[in-house]
């Protein structure tokens, strides 16, 4: 079983450095193949080498980002609320996050990206706290829950976006979920923040497993559930926080690696993390290839690729877990 | 029971006092929000002026002609919705079941989308795109949620899914489009009555019209339906053709709606759940819908012209920040209930 895992995760990881390097050499000018890996390992200055290093590679690597942090805080999230329906961007938390980035630099809080990623993680916690506490007794009633707030407060930052219009200027792209021109921005801090989170869950995985075999049970093992479960929340907070002030309000990839995952990884809570860390980035560079190919001028923000994929998803699982779910 | 009772040769119509006092007050208000909306714009008119201009008064052509049809539009299209959403609580059971919820609003836009890129968008096309789109999108959420037993809630679960795939692909089609279309297509996307004249308005009210008059044929088997399956069927009501024409009706004014003003999020939910507590009514009657609904999309659509003045801000903006709220709030006190 371990070997069968260990050689479906190093296929998933070749998988991704596949992706990654086509990827990058995809877009409205087209870069060869090769060409993409002499211009990260020789870099000779010519216009490709410097679209590919400037341009391309910097927005790959926020791709991975952010589809790490999303894909394992779906994760996160599925276990800890035992629902198979959950994720940041349906239950609302993202938009908690978007919605504090926005107020916050409405007040002039969040100029710096770490006073965004402060913001973010901020407008997540409450969003989160607030989603739990109202819906926390069905998992259906959680989602719905998460999708009110998420339109009480898309209207609230629309509002405010019309209200300040350089608020709206900065903030018109960012807020449908896209990664066009935000590989110009300095995210130094935020991807530091989402690697220090992945392996914090990963850590924290093998005690998550034991929660989820039910409290007792965890306690006989000599696990604290209720540390656990703070950490848990803690880092589902932040990662969907991070994700969030570098992309924008991304729906549908935590719920969609969690699924994929669990196919290869079974039950074991540790292997779902690690293969949805490795998935999630695979998920959100090849959306981010269709954002780039889906129209024949510009760009589709990646946020409704990832709506188109994630829709059947979320319908699917209905299907499949609703009879247990709809409780 | 303090009911009246009204008889008219061999038709007798039986009414709860709380409904004949709550409709008379709701009617008031719908009245005096209808009022101030004639009155406020750019320039004050007082309300003298307005009763002088809509009686044929000279210098009375804004009030006519620009204000009188938009709020024409705010009352109408409320109501309709408001029935929409009574309708779609009914029949899935749930307060939560309701068309723009679902991706029916989302449906139908996709549809007048379509019809303005492809074709050239005349208000014929709009309308039956917008009605051919809803129709898709409900037929699609039903389909889905066949199987496994048709419960409320998953049914609503499912309408989220297709509302997120359908928004996508508004967006996706807008952004296809070309740079007028589109920048009409967004002002729009959120739900919005800036610049509705009587031109826009004429077919779409003639549909509601009928509509609404086949509603009120079948309100009573409705109500009965709304009892249990099983007593409308003992008391003589077809439920499978019953729901169908509901559906059918349903759709139609969502359409129609959302072909002239946008998907306007949040009355069809909110209206018939507020009617309701208002009538402290089982079920989810129809007439408090209707007026609960006029009332609150006239009000908003106020707020929305007032909040950022001389700006008129997309109406859907409002109901949707005030809808999502009170959504919070239903599920709460579901939460509570034990």
């Amino acid at each position: 079983m371990t070997g069968r895992r260990v050689a479906l995760l190093s296929g998933a990881l070749v998988l991704l450095v596949v992706v990654a390097v086509v990827g990058v050499g995809i877009g409205a000018h087209h870069v060869p193949v090769v060409e993409v890996v002499r211009a990260l390992l020789d870099h000779n200055g010519s216009p490709d080498h410097v679209v590919v290093r400037d341009v391309r590679a910097p927005r790959a690597l926020l791709a991975v980002g952010a589809g790490a942090a999303l894909a394992v805080a779906g994760v996160l999230i599925q276990v800890l609320m035992r629902n198979p329906l959950a994720e940041p961007g349906v239950l609302g938390v993202t938009a908690g996050a978007g919605f504090a980035i926005t107020a916050g630099s409405a007040l002039g809080l969040a100029a710096s990206p770490a006073g965004e990623l402060g913001a973010a993680v901020a407008g997540a916690v409450i969003a989160t706290l607030l989603v739990y506490s109202v819906g926390r007794r069905s998992p259906l009633r959680l989602v719905l829950t998460g999708v009110a707030l998420t339109a009480v407060l898309s209207g609230l930052s629309l509002g405010l976006r019309l209200l300040l219009p350089d608020v709206f200027d900065r903030y018109r792209f960012w807020s449908v979920g896209s990664l066009a021109g935000r590989e110009q921005a300095p995210n130094t801090v935020p991807l530091l923040v989402i690697a220090v989170a992945v392996a914090c869950a990963l850590l924290l995985a093998r005690q998550l497993d034991a929660v989820e075999l039910g409290e007792t049970v965890a306690q006989t093992l000599g696990v604290n559930v209720h540390r656990v479960r703070l950490a848990a929340l803690v880092l589902i907070t932040v990662l969907s926080g991070a994700a969030t002030a570098i992309a924008g309000p991304i729906l549908f990839v935590g719920l969609m690696v969690p699924h994929l995952a669990r196919r290869f990884a079974g039950s074991s809570v540790p292997w779902l993390t690690a293969f949805a860390a490795v998935l999630g980035p695979v998920l959100l560079l090849v959306a981010d290839i269709g954002s780039r190919v889906l129209l024949p001028t510009g760009e589709v923000p990646v946020a409704i690729v990832t709506a188109f994929l994630g829709g059947p998803v979320l319908i699917w699982a209905v299907r499949r877990h609703g009879a247990v779910a709809a409780a | 029971m303090s009911a009246l009772v009204l008889r008219g040769g061999p038709v007798s119509v039986r009414v709860e006092r709380r409904t004949v006092v709550l409709t008379a007050v709701l009617l008031t208000l719908i009245a005096g929000v209808g009022l101030l909306g004639l009155s406020y714009g750019a320039t004050w008119s007082s309300p003298a002026k307005v009763f002088d201009a809509l009686s044929g008064g000279r210098g009375g052509v804004v009030i006519r002609e620009w204000r009188l049809p938009r709020v024409a539009a705010a009352l109408l299209f409320g109501a309709a919705l408001g029935i929409a959403g009574a309708i779609f609580q009914n029949i899935t059971r749930n307060p939560m079941g309701s068309p723009d919820i679902i991706g029916l609003d989302a449906g139908a836009y996709t549809g007048a989308l379509v019809a303005i890129t492809v074709l050239s968008g005349t208000s014929v096309q709009l309308a039956v795109g917008s009605v051919l789109g809803g129709a898709v999108a409900a037929a699609a959420v039903y389909l889905l949620s066949l199987g496994g037993g048709l419960s409320g809630l998953r049914l609503v679960v499912i309408g989220i899914a297709v509302n997120a795939i359908l928004m996508a692909l508004n967006s996706w089609i807008v952004l296809r489009a070309d740079l007028e279309v589109a920048i009409a297509a967004v002002g729009w996307s959120a739900g919005s009555l800036n610049g509705v004249d009587w031109s826009d308005v004429r077919l779409p009210f003639g549909i509601i019209g009928l509509l609404l008059v086949a509603m009120v044929v079948r309100s009573q088997a409705l109500h009965q339906d709304a009892l249990g399956t099983e007593l409308a069927v003992t008391t003589g009501v077809g439920v499978d053709r019953l729901r169908l024409q509901l559906v059918v009706i349903g759709v139609g004014l969502t359409a129609t709606v959302t072909a002239v003003a946008g998907p306007i999020a949040f009355i069809a939910l909110a209206a018939p759940q507020i009617g309701r507590r208002l009538a402290k009514a089982p079920g989810v009657p129809l007439l408090p819908a209707a007026l609960t609904g006029a009332l609150l999309l006239q009000g908003a659509d106020l707020v929305a012209q007032m909040l950022l003045a001389p700006v008129s801000l997309p109406v859907g903006v409002v109901t949707t920040a005030i809808g999502g709220c009170y959504l919070i709030w239903l599920l709460t006190k579901e939460v509570r209930r034990p």
